[in-house]
């Protein structure tokens, strides 16, 4: 027997070459494999550094606001002295902004003008004046909110070319329509920008033609195919075969639009020192002159012809150097605020009547359908009930299950059935746990809707099992030696557990509960279904009010339309996950600083 | 069976191995430390090459920690260091340039516990052909799995079940898998952890025949804490306390004569 | 009113306990207690507190439910049949007894409310009267029965017992309740609809009309499009995470050091506390463009609410789920086999790719199982970053939706009451419900014996 084994066994050299690449190919696969690994946790981390990253930058800009510090008139004309709640402050307001600007005057120009201040400053004028009737009648220094497309403005910063000009100007008028002529062709590289942008539109309009030509070409080939086959078409095919024909009729003329508008464009770049209209689709051009501002329409390389924004002082020649051609260098038509706010905007800002401040309000106020005046106050408050109604049930009774379940089950079915039940409760989806609360506590119970009391029965359900798994960890920790001492000196099995078990387990019970509530904080979807989804303008006083919870709060602003809603929602994000880093730290720091070796 | 045993035994004295050939290894103060605590204190010793040779000694005192050494072990626990010099053939196997997985292929070792991989039993021999590239084709695969079964002695309680799963068999069974599985890769010393410590009496003696068969072909180093298994099976005997290498010699006279006081006390049960 | 109840009842509870502590020590200087006064006290105490709270918890929604049928009667018996007829004179009843009504109130409303808030007087009086006097023979109860042999401590611990027996209850409670509030409406639901449009039908869209003669008035209500587009976004969630997951955990595991674990681990446990809402806020407002602009460059047709965005997304917030329960099981493989894979001349790779990932095959599977149910369960994500309309398609580029996204959409905001819209959201939470938590048991199953297996 072993004479025949012995004939199996064989040697290998490890020192020979196949050996040897065979040893350093098993060791690559080892790197790679290895590699893999590191890959996995670096996208990880990759991941989220991106999405943090991503939520501050997108956040930050929420945390400040700026707003326009002006001498404001409360006339009595507008706030009666009898009435000072009554007060018209919004033509306070109004008027404030007008006696800067006194050429505004068509009615569209004006709503733009008043658009800048937010209608929160009204608001906030009026409680200053009510706090202090005396200023009635005088004229003070007041910080007024600006709206969200103002402060969006400051804050995004616009790229605004200036170009002092080289030749002698003269201007044909103070305002409307005017014609600047330059000595230079102070005009040349504007006009050379605005000529090749003209010469991408084109471009794109010819891309665009060749693409649609394509569309077309696979639905003639489509249409053949089925013409070919008319005679056993079904009534289905040919419907599909009239849909083609319409479809190829639209995308030729649209090929044809498409490639005359390019064939124009293409005149107009070629033709390049020809006069050159602006519209809203190139960067705007505009002329500082004679200490006004006009709007550049059309242009030569030294000849701009266009309309008046803010006025000049005289109609006379300008000293070569004296004016200056200044470009807004994104078009028009992608910004959110006109060349006529633009240079409002900047007029104040040369005035030094713009200021930052930090948002206070953000912190201090409820929602408002304003980005500028929105904050997330009522949401915290709501969020702050919720947990605690949350807290007070969750805790007594996930503890008191845990010592159930931990020191007194018997072993049996029931006791089985619990067990069995809590594990799976804790992978039910959230939003089921939603479905109950509205099945339960809203149409059986009859309890409020969108209010903090049944969102935080339904988190409490939610997060029962979390905090019932934590606590038995935490008791099955102690040692059953503590217990026995206890029982061996005549204690009942309660007092046993109450006097001696809970105690050393408290640190660990609290532990989890703070995981547990650092989770109900971040859940949204039940609340969802429970009506805490209303637009809240008012901070909620007790359990029972109409309320709305931060995450809440968060995906009602991540809906809307506006711009600066999304700094806003960013920012709510950040003060969320501010929340949550704090409550998982201290949880983390209370389990470090209790974690007893037995 | 009876037989068997008989030749083999008659094998063993005969092959008594010259105490002056040279040995396969060799350990030249060797010191091992986990982390603070030293645990291997400056070993010295020759292992004798197709010879079984017993290491015992109290729990703790460090018998398997240079057992570990042997086949770099050591190198899995990452607060272990080790210092000194271990060669077999007179090559230094910490040396750098030496490849720890080429070097597991040469020093096979089986454990304290049965560990068959939750594979089948052909895989779980199969395993370290495969993966060491032994085997051209399937044909030599079955001859290396069917051989180191043989030498095992398992081959006949097994050839009707080879894809069974190498769990399913008894305690003592899957320990003799474990040792095909080593010798399955041809290795040239083979370790043996406390190999019966988990195994009732019986199947411990069928793996102490076994043992016996192996030391035709191959340098067996085992750790036990039973003396008289020592006495059994092995031609030299070591005994560690406390991390020292305390004694080493032919296996009758540590038994019989001692020459320490501690080995003499270990040996007559006052300590242990 | 229940504020004034509940005062009464902790005046008595208190005088009950000091009373019944006062007795047993009095009885203490003559005789041996059996148990200590203050358990004496104790079962004062809850003699009173059980009857009463009993009275409260059943009393209080009959008498509320009496008195708004009455007040409704007097209004007009006609409205309580139909539903949301007797809603809006319910709050406007409410509104008028309050005095927050608006406007100026008819005859009958002013009736109705007058009889409301007599009612509502009279019955409250009532019971706070009848909760005292129980309170009080509860009191005479529990004082008759002590005396020093009494076993107070044996009868308090009982009733401590039943309270905790009663709050581990509540998890058994709360899935009785899920299923049947989910279950009454699904029921309902399939008395319009046949089970079988609903499972097989492959058109989704519920917008019924209000009116029951308008055109289109049916609405359709096939899950099939939402089936496969809960499907796409999991599939893509977990082609993401289960592999990042799986070779997260297994170089957590097996390769790194522990300075590298304190640093990582770190990091997938913040990943894990991130709330869903703040994904979905990614996934919509900075993926999804980035994915619509580059498929655009690349001349692709990219919807903007691509099932692409929310599944990657969705995918990076079960990395950690997945990591975190296969490192428990890998951990679960026991060192001997490593050790023996090691001794073998095996590296790390062969022992993980060829013992440890066969030995953990099972416990994976099941982690892979949750993960899968914790996608398709996942809500604001997709919520945020899927779309609204059933389209049954597999492109990862083009919009779909999902269980929960319709759910949410049926159920946010203004309900019709009972049409067959509503009633469609319980019976898609019904099929949520069911298809996770039957994967749930089954993941758990096989983990509990891969347990067994090694312990």
């Amino acid at each position: 027997m072993t004479e025949m084994a012995l004939s199996t066994a064989r040697t290998v050299d490890f020192a020979s070459d196949a050996a040897q690449a065979r040893v350093r190919a098993r060791y690559r696969a080892e790197a790679r494999f290895k590699m893999y690994g590191l890959i996995a946790i670096g996208l990880t981390a990759l991941f989220l550094v991106i999405v943090l990253t991503d939520i501050v930058i997108k956040g930050l800009p929420a945390f400040t606001q700026h707003s326009a510090v002006l001498d404001v008139t409360i006339s009595d004309a507008d706030v009666d002295p009898k009435a000072v709640r009554d007060g018209d402050y919004q033509a306070v307001v109004r008027n404030t902004l007008r006696a800067r600007f006194p050429n505004v005057e068509s009615r569209a120009d004006r709503r733009a003008l008043d658009g800048i201040i937010s209608t929160g400053a009204a608001d906030r004028l009026r409680e200053r004046v009510l706090s202090d009737p005396s200023l009635i009648g005088k004229t003070v220094s007041t910080q007024l909110l600006l709206s969200d497309d103002a402060d969006l403005y400051y804050k995004e910063g616009t790229r605004i070319d200036r170009q002092p000009a080289a030749g002698a100007a003269t201007v044909s008028g103070v305002a409307g329509d005017v014609t600047i002529q330059s000595s230079l062709p102070d005009f040349a590289a504007n006009l050379k920008v605005v000529k090749s942008g003209l010469f991408a539109r084109a471009q794109t309009l010819r891309t665009e033609a060749e693409r649609q030509r394509g569309y077309a070409r696979t639905l003639e080939a489509r249409k053949a195919d089925i013409e070919r086959t008319l005679a056993t078409a079904t009534p289905a095919v040919r419907q599909e075969l009239a849909t083609i024909t319409a479809d190829i009729a639209s995308m030729s003329q649209r090929v044809e639009e498409a490639t005359a508008k390019a064939a124009e464009l293409q005149v107009r770049f070629d033709a390049s020192a020809s006069e050159e209209t602006l519209d809203e689709l190139v960067a705007s051009v505009l002329v500082q002159i004679n200490g006004g501002l006009v709007k550049v329409t059309k242009m030569t390389d030294t000849q701009a012809t266009g309309t008046v924004i803010l006025p000049l002082t005289s109609a006379g020649p300008a000293a070569a150097g004296s004016w200056q051609v200044v470009t807004y260098v994104v078009p028009e038509a992608n910004r959110r605020v006109n060349d006529r706010e633009v240079s409002w905007l900047e007029a104040l800002r040369a005035q030094g009547a713009i200021g930052s401040n930090f948002n206070w309000a953000f912190f201090t106020s409820g929602d408002s359908r304003e980005p500028e005046l929105a904050g997330i106050r009522g949401a915290l408050v709501g969020s702050a009930l919720t947990l605690f109604v949350t807290l007070i049930l969750c805790l007594p009774i996930g503890v008191a299950a845990a010592i159930y379940l931990e020191e007194f089950a018997p072993k049996n079915w029931l006791t089985e059935i619990i067990e069995v039940n809590i594990n799976n409760l804790a992978a039910v989806p959230s939003i089921v746990f939603g479905l109950l609360g509205l099945a339960m506590f809203l149409n059986f119970f009859d309890l409020p809707r969108s209010a903090p009391l049944v969102g935080g029965l339904v988190l409490a359900l939610l997060v029962l099992p979390t905090i019932i798994i934590a606590s038995r960890a935490a008791l099955r920790a102690v040692p059953p030696s503590i217990k026995e001492a206890a029982l061996g000196v005549g204690a009942s099995q309660q007092q046993a557990v109450f006097h001696h078990v809970l105690p050393p387990a408290m640190p660990g019970i609290m532990t989890g509960t703070i995981i547990g509530m650092a989770h109900a904080l971040g859940e949204t979807a039940p609340l969802l279904m429970i009506g805490m989804v209303a637009f809240i303008v008012e901070v909620p006083t007790g359990i029972t009010d109409a309320a709305t919870a931060l995450p809440v709060q968060i995906y009602l602003w991540s809906d809307l339309p506006e711009i600066a809603f999304q700094a806003k929602t960013a920012a709510a994000i950040m003060v969320l996950l501010v929340f949550l880093f704090v409550m998982n730290g201290s949880a983390i720091y209370l389990r470090r600083q209790f974690e007893r070796r037995w | 069976m009876n037989s068997l045993v008989q030749v083999n035994q008659s094998e063993a004295t005969d092959a008594t191995p010259d105490v002056g050939t040279k040995p396969k290894v060799i350990a030249r103060d060797v010191n091992v430390y986990y982390g603070e605590k030293h645990a291997l204190k400056a070993v010295n010793l020759d292992v004798p090459a197709r010879a079984v040779t017993a290491l015992i000694g109290p729990s703790g005192c460090g018998k398997s920690t240079f057992l570990r050494c042997i086949n770099r072990m050591n190198d899995t626990i990452p607060i272990c260091r080790v210092t000194g010099k271990i060669e077999i053939d007179e090559r230094d196997i910490y040396d750098p340039t030496l490849d720890v997985v080429q070097l597991r292929a040469r020093v096979g070792m089986v454990f304290q516990k049965p560990n068959p991989f939750p594979k089948s039993i052909y895989e779980n021999v199969a395993y370290g052909p495969k993966i060491h590239g032994f085997a051209k084709s399937k044909t030599d695969l079955d001859e290396i799995v069917i051989g180191s079964l043989r030498k095992a002695g398992l081959f006949e309680e097994v050839k009707d079940r080879l894809t069974e799963s190498g769990t399913s068999l008894s305690g003592g069974q899957q320990q003799r898998l474990c040792i095909a599985r080593a010798i399955a890769v041809n290795p040239e010393v083979i370790l043996m952890d406390e190999p019966c410590s988990a195994l009732d009496p019986i199947a411990t003696a069928k793996i102490e025949e076994l043992m016996d068969e192996l030391q035709e072909n191959f340098t067996i180093i085992i750790v036990t804490h039973s003396m008289q298994q020592a006495a059994r099976v092995s031609e030299r005997t070591a005994f560690f306390h406390l991390g020292y290498l305390v004694e080493e010699g032919r296996t009758e006279d540590m038994f019989t004569k001692p020459k320490d006081q501690r080995t003499q006390d270990y040996i007559t049960g006052r300590f242990g | 009113m229940v504020y004034l109840y509940l005062a009464g009842l902790f005046i008595l509870v208190t005088v009950g306990y000091l009373f019944g502590r006062s007795r047993a020590r009095a009885a203490a200087r003559t005789e041996t207690l059996h148990s200590r006064p203050p358990y004496h006290g104790a079962f004062v105490g809850l003699s009173i507190v059980a009857p009463m709270l009993l009275l409260l918890v059943i009393g209080l929604p009959i008498a509320d439910r009496m008195i708004v049928s009455q007040a409704l009667q007097t209004f007009d018996p006609t409205v309580m049949s139909d539903d949301l007829r007797r809603g809006v004179a319910l709050r406007d009843i409410t509104a008028l007894a309050a005095g927050k009504y608006t406007g100026e109130p008819s005859l009958a409303l002013r009736q109705a409310a007058d009889t409301y808030t007599s009612l509502r007087t009279w019955t409250y009086n009532l019971i706070l009267a009848a909760g005292m006097v129980f309170g009080l023979l509860g009191a005479a109860f529990g004082l008759r029965r002590l005396s020093a042999g009494f076993r107070a401590r044996n009868s308090v611990e009982r009733a401590v017992k039943v309270l905790l027996l009663a709050a581990a209850s509540v998890a058994v409670l709360t899935t009785i309740g899920i299923v049947f509030s989910v279950l009454f409406e699904t029921v309902r639901f399939f008395e319009r609809v046949s089970p079988f449009e609903f499972l097989f039908g492959l058109q989704w869209s519920p917008q019924t009309a209000i009116r029951a003669d308008q055109a289109g008035s049916s609405g359709a209500f096939g899950i099939v499009p939402l089936v496969t587009g809960t499907l796409l976004i999991t599939t893509i969630a977990i082609v993401i995470a289960g592999p990042i997951g799986l070779f997260a955990a297994i170089y957590m595991a097996e390769y790194a050091s522990p300075r590298f674990r304190a640093f990582a681990k770190p990091i997938l446990e913040i990943l894990a506390g991130i709330p869903t809402v703040v994904l979905g806020f990614f996934a919509a407002l900075t993926l999804a463009p980035i994915i619509r602009a580059t498929g655009e460059s690349m001349g692709l047709d990219v919807a903007s609410e691509s099932a692409l965005a929310a599944g990657i997304v969705m995918g990076m917030m079960i990395i950690p789920f997945v990591s975190s329960l296969s490192d428990d099981v890998i951990n679960a493989v026991p060192q001997s086999l490593r050790d023996g894979s090691y001794a073998m001349g095996a590296t790390r790779s062969e022992t993980v790719k060829k013992v440890i990932l066969p030995a953990a095959f099972s416990g994976i599977v099941s982690a892979m199982m949750l993960a899968i149910s914790r996608a398709v369960g996942e809500t604001m994500i997709v919520v945020m970053a899927a779309g609204l309309a059933g389209n049954l398609t597999f492109n990862p580029l083009a919009a779909v939706t999902t269980f929960t996204v319709q759910i949410k959409t049926i159920l946010v905001g203004d309900q019709e009451f009972d049409s067959a819209k509503t009633l469609a959201a319980f019976a898609l939470g019904f099929v949520l419900f069911f298809f996770t938590l039957t994967l749930n048991i089954i993941a758990m199953q096989i983990v509990k014996r891969y347990r067994e297996q090694y312990d």
